[in-house]
């Protein structure tokens, strides 16, 4: 008897009052954003609801991009800080197709619209998935076993050039995508209105995280791509690819990036060199909210993140307002680090083992 | 054959070859093509054109097709099929692609045919950097046959000669740059290195004393220099104030960085924290408060607090430290790549609390967009002038950028004395050990945590400093100038001067800040000049090329190629540089999947 209860002792590290200090100022913290937003709801309910279409509307888009942070955090331990950029030069390329190859006017036919949309998809989705992979091959491959953080020091080298080639592109200024998407009513009940610009943001994200949800569960590709992530020696040994799988991994990324890109180009109607690194340190810390390597995670994070922003900037009462987003999400972002580092879900690999 | 032939030729990296080729504009293909040349005549048993002829035939474009036809004869004699033949050569002919195309194809021909003799020749884990992996040429025996010395005296005379020549035809000519070779020419060949005085040896002195010295001398002699080709004429004064305070901040971040082996992209955030301190207790910012410890130059009617900006600085550096040890102490359990975004996370709120913090509750602390300015200049007041001839103001002073950079100077010897200390003492040593191996060091009783905040603390201390100094020079502390890019910046100086090497991150932080100040727009000056719009070599762009503007794309792009081909920087530390070709794996006693410190018992926080 006296060993189990030695044993036990030993499974049950007891517990100091110090241990309960940090969940109990996060219970505080998360009661009091609670009664603040009730508080907000109750003064003013049909503007809080529009304010959270607007949150559920920016969640959508960083969940395209916090999903390639954490594919390709899942497969190499990589933080791929150029992603933010590869999102950025999607949005430039989407608005280039948009606007000059396509001509797209404001008040566009909706069947003509529908047509540009998934044309400029399409090419921005294939054209940020080739430079994403085009990165990996020049940049992180030659230094896949050298010490750890020199892969993430040519990551952030890789950001800059990536922004010099946006300034070397478009010039340093914003540039300007006027409003092509309809901005009508889908309905409308007291006060509260859902817009169609958001619908469409919605319409196109959903179906493509589907697809990667299928691609990566589903797939012969996404086993291997899973089975890399897991052990990347082992896989080896089984006969995958490991090269090409990162690579494809890495396209899959840059694909979502796209696909964000032209999103954000249209919805909110201006990109910039710096929108990416901005946007990018965003969907990063979503990223990290839901679980680092974690999809279903990445996207909960973003949604997170999406509400969070969107209440800050855009409700009266009790918020500090849009001069502190940055400070509030890295905040989240350093407590979430420090104290869970595995996020929301507490999950690391992409199939959740 | 009955024995396999010996493999004289390395299968060499295409994408860093194609990079090397092209980032040098088709200059390295020399060097190539003497290497490929050399290995495929030591690999048929010395017959055919060797590297010198090679070279010499591409002129002619013979070289084209003789190397592809010997590749082919290469495979065909090992019984192979040839995945090349002569008629390759034909590629140069297609325009600006077309050698680079053939580069390609013929390396990767060759490296099909190393490959394939005796099987693999790297082995896959260990790493090589792809500087060797491209410039592992062999020069001729009777080189090596040559004593070190003189092979030192040669190379060393050559290097400058090419110097002199290329001052002489793309630069401006003044006879200084004579005494200029002289003198790096003495200091290479004389044996000083064994002198010595009454058992002391003073040999090791002789660099670091002459560098001093003309360090100190500089004032006087910077409008006699020469100009140098394409990077112009030397940087002025006021420039070297601001390289003297970037060493000081890459060498604080060296303390973090090169010392202790943690990535700190948040290193901005200290010098905002200095450059602050300095707005606060050095300028009329808190105008309900009256209070004057030492300062110099004040007008009647001043408010606020205003101490001697020496004072200040030593405040700022124990504040910015605090600050340090503060955000250290819960982020530094994390692993490499998660401390840098926690650091990069601080980076970015701190400035955003100076640029909010004219009404944080109702108090104004940083005065907001605008900043606070003016800040007040150092000096030692008119006592001191009278008996020691101190400047009394420095704001005032005839010579004010000549005095900002001397007390600039006496600032970085400080640091460089507090850097090379520490790193012999027990907690430099201990900073080394936790870089190359955490739980390594951890075993032998070195306290993790304790050891890595120090480190941080020291590298903010150095950063608040450095940004209290600059704030007092710039006389103003402005939010707009602690953006992400600046922790780049200065973290791109450490790895390109040499992670670890007091000379070459002051090397690094110098020639960037350069860069920054003066360089860039004097290459883009001379770029657009010989290449622009009216160039007087070749009308290549047609619109002025704004250089400056690609700063950052610039270093960032540094940042990448050091990693990729010279990981241990220009001037490395030798063991840092040991580090990275052994390829010490990091491995962290915090792991994320678990969810806590896996030992740390050590540790009482």
């Amino acid at each position: 008897m006296a060993t189990t209860a030695h044993t036990e002792t030993l499974a049950r590290p007891s517990r100091s009052i110090g241990s309960y200090v940090m969940p109990v100022i996060a219970a505080l913290l998360v009661a009091l954003l609670a009664i603040a937003l009730v508080l907000n709801f109750i003064d003013a309910p049909a503007y809080f609801v529009n304010i959270s279409f607007i949150g559920l509307t920016n969640g959508a888009v960083y969940a395209l991009v916090a999903l390639g942070y954490t594919l390709v955090y899942g497969i190499l331990e990589l933080i791929n800080f150029a992603h933010g950029d590869v999102f950025m030069l999607g949005g430039m390329i989407s608005a280039t197709m948009v606007l000059s190859v396509f001509n797209l006017k404001v008040g566009e036919s909706p069947g003509r619209l529908a047509v540009v949309i998934i044309g400029a998809l399409a090419v921005s989705m294939a054209a940020c998935g080739l430079i994403n992979t085009t990165i990996e091959r020049v940049a992180y491959r030659p230094l896949r076993s050298a010490p750890r953080l020199a892969p993430l020091i040519t990551a952030i080298g890789m950001s800059f050039i990536l922004e010099d080639i946006a300034i070397a592109w478009k010039g340093p200024s914003y540039v300007a995508v006027p409003e092509v998407l309809p901005h009508g009513d889908v309905f409308s009940v007291g006060g509260v209105s859902y817009t169609w610009e958001k619908l469409i943001v919605v319409i196109i994200t959903v179906p493509v995280l589907l697809l990667l949800m299928w691609l990566v569960q589903y797939t012969r590709q996404g086993k291997a791509m899973r089975a890399t992530a897991q052990d990347r020696d082992a896989a080896a040994m089984m006969g995958i690819d490991v090269n090409r799988t990162i690579s494809f991994t890495f396209m899959i990324a840059g694909g979502l990036a796209g696909a964000a890109g032209l999103l954000y180009a249209l919805y909110f109607g201006q990109v910039r060199y710096d929108t990416g690194f901005q946007l990018g340190l965003i969907a990063f810390t979503a990223a990290v909210l839901g679980g680092i390597g974690n999809l279903p995670g990445a996207v909960l994070g973003a949604l997170c993140i999406g509400f969070i922003q969107a209440y800050n900037e855009g409700l009266r009462h009790y918020m500090p307002g849009s001069d502190w987003t940055q400070s509030i999400v890295f905040s989240i972002l350093i407590l979430i680090l420090v104290f869970r580092p595995e996020g929301l879900l507490g999950e690391r690999t992409p199939e959740g083992t | 054959m009955d024995q396999p032939r010996r493999v004289t030729g390395k299968p060499r990296d295409l994408t860093s070859t194609m990079v090397l080729l092209i980032f040098t504009l088709g200059l390295y293909a020399f060097v190539w093509v003497w290497m490929a040349f050399n290995e495929v005549k030591r690999q048929r048993g010395e017959r055919g054109a060797g590297g010198l002829l090679g070279v010499i035939l591409m002129f002619p474009f013979v070289s084209a097709f003789l190397l592809p036809s010997y590749i082919g004869r290469m495979h065909r004699e090992s019984g192979r099929t040839s995945p090349v033949s002569g008629w390759w050569g034909c590629l140069w002919f297609v325009p600006y692609v077309g050698f680079f195309i053939w580069a390609f194809v013929m390396q990767r021909a060759l490296n099909a045919y190393w490959m394939g003799t005796d099987g693999p020749v790297t082995a896959a884990d260990t790493y090589r950097s792809g500087w060797e992996r491209v410039t592992d040429f062999e020069l001729p025996p009777a080189w090596h046959r040559l004593p070190a010395k003189r092979r030192r005296a040669i190379k060393a005379v050559l290097l400058v000669g090419l110097g002199l020549l290329l001052i002489q035809f793309f630069g401006v000519w003044k006879d200084s740059a004579l005494l200029l070779a002289a003198l790096v020419l003495v200091l290479v060949l004389v044996p000083y290195q064994n002198w010595t005085i009454a058992g002391h040896r003073v040999g090791r002195w002789v660099v670091p004393g002459v560098v001093l010295a003309f360090a100190a001398a500089y004032p006087y002699y910077v409008s006699h220099m020469p100009e140098m080709p394409i990077f112009g004429p030397f940087p002025q004064v006021s420039t070297m104030v601001a390289m003297m305070i970037f060493s000081i901040m890459a060498l604080g971040l060296n303390f973090v960085v090169g010392y202790a082996g943690l990535l700190d992209l948040g290193y901005v955030a200290f010098y905002a924290m200095g450059a602050y301190m300095a707005g606060w207790f050095a300028s009329n910012q808190f105008s309900n408060q009256n209070l004057n410890i030492g300062a110099v130059g004040l007008y009647k009617g001043d408010t606020g607090l205003h101490f001697s900006i020496f004072l200040v600085l030593i405040m700022a550096g124990l504040a910015t430290g605090i600050v340090g040890v503060l955000i250290g102490l819960p982020t530094l359990r994390l692993r490499g790549d998660y401390l840098a975004i926690v650091t990069l996370g601080f980076g970015e709120i701190l400035p955003q609390i100076a640029r909010n913090g004219d009404n944080l509750f109702g108090f104004n602390l940083t005065n907001g967009t605008g900043g606070i300015t003016p800040i007040d200049g150092p000096g030692f007041g008119t006592w001191l002038h009278g008996h020691l001839h101190l400047p009394a103001n420095y704001l005032t002073a005839g010579n004010l950028d000549s005095v900002f950079f001397w007390t600039a100077l006496l600032l970085v010897l400080v640091t460089v004395f507090v850097s090379s200390r520490l790193r012999d003492s027990r907690l430099g040593r201990a900073w080394i050990a936790i870089r190359e191996d955490e739980v390594a060091a951890a075993a032998m009783g070195v306290p993790l945590m304790r050891t890595k905040t120090w480190a941080y603390a020291t590298g903010a201390f150095f950063g608040g400093v450095a940004g209290a100094y600059y704030a007092s020079y710039k006389g103003g502390a402005f939010p707009d100038d602690f953006f992400f890019q600046i922790s780049v910046f200065i973290l791109c100086m450490v790895i390109l001067g040499g992670m670890g090497n007091i000379w070459g991150v002051i090397f690094g932080a110098c020639f960037l800040s350069y860069l920054d100040r003066e360089g860039l727009s004097n290459v883009g000056s001379w770029l657009n000049g010989h290449f622009g719009p009216g160039g007087s070599d070749l009308q290549i762009w047609h619109k002025p090329l704004d250089v400056p503007l690609y700063e950052f794309g610039i270093f960032g792009a540094i940042l990448v190629i050091t990693m990729l081909f010279r990981p241990e920087g220009l001037i490395p530390s030798s063991r840092r540089a040991a580090e990275f070709h052994e390829g010490v794996r990091e491995e962290y006693l915090y792991d994320v999947e678990h969810g806590a410190p896996i030992s740390d018992t050590t540790e009482s926080m």
